[in-house]
């Protein structure tokens, strides 16, 4: 994995390489039940701009809901959706990106959390919105903006 | 677990690093080490006031911090008090980690 603190304070990135065939890995990331078995119930479809929910137990500071939304399927390859925790103006916006790459013995899984939207129509919009509506956005949660 | 990200001085922090023209003067005073108000007011392209303004938020974060010389005002970043950024990344670290480690035992036992 990499130490993504070191790049950017924006990004992480978590990698791993499964030895599991790549269609295996699509299957347990795409599929709502399955996905439950290891990332959390949910809702999910694999369809271009679903929404949907992970949900998991309520902490302190957090209803356990992410809201999500789906920016991207490409099949067996990669996978993107929207990350939203308390609400999806005044929360906190992340995107994550999943990216499936075949790899000796199995198939490697990159995973991206980014502050910014990557996908195209928010890049037209500029780098700087994405970071302003994350900080900004942060600054509500923890001022205790979300219940 | 996921959110928790609260010491007390991240709200500083974050509403500092909102602002383009702070994250600039920020960002700057990282790059070049200490630097005189007039001289970030040249580089930020703003009024000198304003660029005061910004600092003075940028001190509250403890971003910034300042000595005087003379007549003239030198600031110089602070970065370790960029940690509550960094908390995200700690916790969702640890979040993405685990799911990973979930990922793998539940491929070991799905059907092929």
């Amino acid at each position: 994995m990499s130490n993504p603190a070191a790049e950017s304070p924006r990004t992480l990135v978590v990698e791993r390489v499964f030895p599991h065939p790549q269609e295996k890995l699509w299957r347990a990331l795409t599929e709502g039940p399955l996905l439950a078995q290891w990332m959390m119930n949910n809702d999910f479809e694999p369809v271009l701009g679903r929404k949907f929910q992970f949900r998991t137990e309520p902490v302190a500071h957090w209803n356990g809901v992410v809201d999500c939304e789906v920016l991207m399927v490409d099949p067996i390859q990669r996978l993107s959706y929207n990350w939203g925790v308390g609400g999806s103006d005044s929360g906190l916006q992340w995107v994550v990106l999943w990216t499936l790459t075949p790899a000796e013995g199995g198939t490697h899984v990159r995973m991206e959390q980014s502050g910014f939207r990557s996908d195209q129509q928010a890049a037209y919009q500029g780098a700087s919105y994405g970071w302003q509506k994350f900080f900004g956005a942060l600054e509500k949660v923890l001022s205790g903006g979300t219940s | 677990m996921v959110l928790s990200v609260t010491p007390a001085n991240a709200n500083y922090v974050f509403r500092a690093l909102s602002d383009p023209t702070r994250r600039a003067i920020f960002e700057e005073l990282t790059r070049q080490g200490e630097k005189t108000v007039h001289a970030l007011t040249r580089y930020a392209g703003v009024s000198q006031p304003t660029v005061s303004k910004h600092l003075t938020v940028l001190k509250r974060a403890k971003l910034v911090r300042h000595r005087r010389q003379g007549r003239e005002t030198h600031y110089r970043a602070q970065p370790d008090a960029l940690a509550p950024m960094a908390d995200w990344l700690t916790l969702y670290g640890a979040f993405w980690h685990d799911r990973f480690d979930r990922l793998e035992a539940f491929l070991e036992r799905m059907e092929p």
